[in-house]
């Protein structure tokens, strides 16, 4: 599936949430069930800092195509970030680097992606972009 | 006659919602709400007296620059200082304790110490520590136990003559710990070291007296106190604030300048480089008649009130624990839930209109004792009631379930 394709999924996923509760138990189930990075990545290198909450992200090639795994040890940033790799991981780098997280906007999670928010999100998505541009310039 | 009803309408925050629910605002240690009083005084200054200070020969000058330095009296009297001079007006606690921090880069020396409590905001950790890389001073820290208290049996060991400073914070912003100044103070004094107290986070809940307590210099925000962002003061004995050097170089703070040579002008100016916060110096005094208005006595025992109360529902809930357990402490409850993250919490209680601190209230030494990530912390203020106490106690459940 096309990164447009899968954002525009979550977005039809989340309309059939009738309030805020009901949105966030769905990402803290999320949170909760997905194993989302193999403990020998959770290392110092892959930590990103936020004030808030901490986030790891580790990245590798297969195929011509990027996998992403993340965890973090707050369980709402670890449901977006379940999200978030749903969207991004398993895509060609190209389209890593030329995606954008607008559906954010529209599934109603748009105060966890800004930049004052301090729980590392916004720095994950930078890194996410970086991993890309690194393995685009391999494949050239 | 206190009454918490009458006090909500001075604040008109206060009736507002967020995320579609009525707001309870508890994130008070952080910045205190505005009283309509300050509101007033801001806006009567713009409408009617806004000019430069101090050198004007104009008649609006002139009542500005009344205005302002009636402030510093309100002041002075509100925190008993001898003198008016001993009152720089500076932009909060922060600028406060820098402008210590450098001019005491020319009083030490190599081998010097320096205590700073454990359980000091970041932003009187690190000033200290630049000072110390200056000068070759040594840091030395006063530990702190599980209750979330200074360890005093340490501290006789800690000074000797070699101690030049102690600073350490009146209230501690993360626990709610109010630490025994007066007899940190009287050891320090003992070895001859002098001791710069933040208050920023005292003064909305007590009345420092600067003189009872004999303390060398002592620093807050006004913001914390009912008052504007960007302004505070900084009360300095006379001798020392002489002794320190001008920190900023600057109009105002000059009492005459050629090419060759610049003379300073006398306290207070000589710390107060440039045009000040004029606005905000006058609405830190309304803020502080407005609190002596409402009373400090009225002001503890109700927020007293609050603190046993809400420690009491909170604890109720299993799991909960309370991070600052200290005999003497103000209304500040940092918490957290077993094997939750306090940002989930935070994040929950924001959805459901409660406002409160999660993470590490830049006092990550603190969280590094206890070692956890954070905390969610409540602090209360006199215009918050019960009634927001049980909706965040509800709140806290209700995150529990939404988060087990």
């Amino acid at each position: 599936m096309t990164i447009k394709a899968i954002q525009e999924d979550l977005i039809d996923e989340f309309s059939m949430f009738e309030d805020w509760e009901e949105r966030y138990q769905y990402m803290i189930d999320l949170g909760k069930t997905l194993p989302l990075i193999e403990d020998a990545y959770k290392t110092q290198d892959n930590v990103i800092k936020g004030c808030q909450s901490k986030v790891w992200v580790h990245a590798e090639m297969d195929d011509d195509k990027v996998v992403f795994t993340a965890d973090s040890d707050a369980i709402i940033t670890k449901g977006i970030i379940a999200i978030l790799i749903r969207v991004f991981s398993n895509q060609h780098p190209k389209d890593i680097i030329a995606a954008d997280t607008d559906f954010i906007d529209e599934i109603g999670l748009k105060e966890h992606l800004s930049p004052t928010r301090a729980n590392g999100l916004v720095s994950m998505i930078k890194q996410l972009k970086m991993y890309a541009i690194a393995y685009q310039t391999q494949l050239n | 006659m206190f009454n918490v009803e009458t006090i909500r309408k001075d604040f008109p925050i206060l009736h507002r919602q967020v995320n579609g629910k009525p707001l309870v605002y508890f994130d008070n240690a952080a910045t205190s709400q505005t009283p309509q009083q300050v509101m007033d005084a801001i806006v009567e200054y713009y409408s009617n007296y806004n000019a430069n200070i101090h050198r004007g020969v104009h008649s609006l000058s002139q009542e500005a620059t009344d205005k302002y330095e009636q402030a510093r009296l309100t002041i002075q009297k509100h925190f008993n200082a001898k003198a008016s001079h001993e009152i720089i007006m500076t932009s909060g606690t922060t600028h406060g304790i820098n402008l210590v921090a450098s001019g005491f880069t020319t009083l030490l020396k190599k081998g010097d110490e320096v205590i700073v409590s454990a359980l000091e905001h970041h932003s009187n950790i690190v000033p200290w520590q630049m000072l110390c890389e200056r000068t070759g001073a040594i840091l030395r820290v006063l530990p702190m136990n599980d209750e979330g208290e200074l360890v005093m049996a340490a501290y006789a060991d800690l000074l000797s003559e070699k101690t030049k400073l102690v600073f350490v914070n009146h209230i501690s912003n993360a626990l709610g710990t109010i630490n025994p100044i007066k007899q940190i103070i009287e050891q320090a004094h003992a070895v001859g070291a002098a001791v710069l107290v933040d208050g920023a986070q005292a003064c909305p809940h007590l009345k420092p007296d600067v003189q009872a307590l004999d303390v060398d210099f002592y620093v807050t925000s006004a913001h914390k106190m009912c008052g504007p962002t960007g302004v505070g003061m900084l009360y300095g004995k006379e001798d020392w604030l002489n002794k320190l050097p001008a920190y900023q170089g600057g109009g105002e703070m000059i009492a005459e300048v050629t090419f060759e040579k610049t003379t300073y002008a006398d306290l207070p100016h000589k710390f107060e480089a440039g045009t000040p916060n004029i606005c905000g110096g006058i609405a830190f005094g309304a803020a502080i008649d407005y609190m002596n208005h409402i009373g400090f006595e009225n002001i503890a025992t109700y927020e007293h009130e609050l603190l046993e109360y809400a420690t009491a529902q909170l604890l109720e809930i299993e799991g909960l624990k309370i991070y600052g357990t200290a005999k003497e402490k103000t209304s500040v409850i940092s918490f957290n839930l077993k094997g939750i993250h306090p940002y989930d919490v935070g994040t929950l209680l924001d959805k459901m209109g409660v406002a409160v601190r999660t993470g590490h209230h830049c006092a990550q030494p603190i969280m590094d004792y206890y070692k956890i990530p954070g905390t969610v912390r409540a602090s209360f203020a006199f215009y918050n009631t019960k009634q927001e106490i049980d909706t965040l106690v509800s709140g806290v459940k209700k995150a529990k379930m939404m988060l087990s």
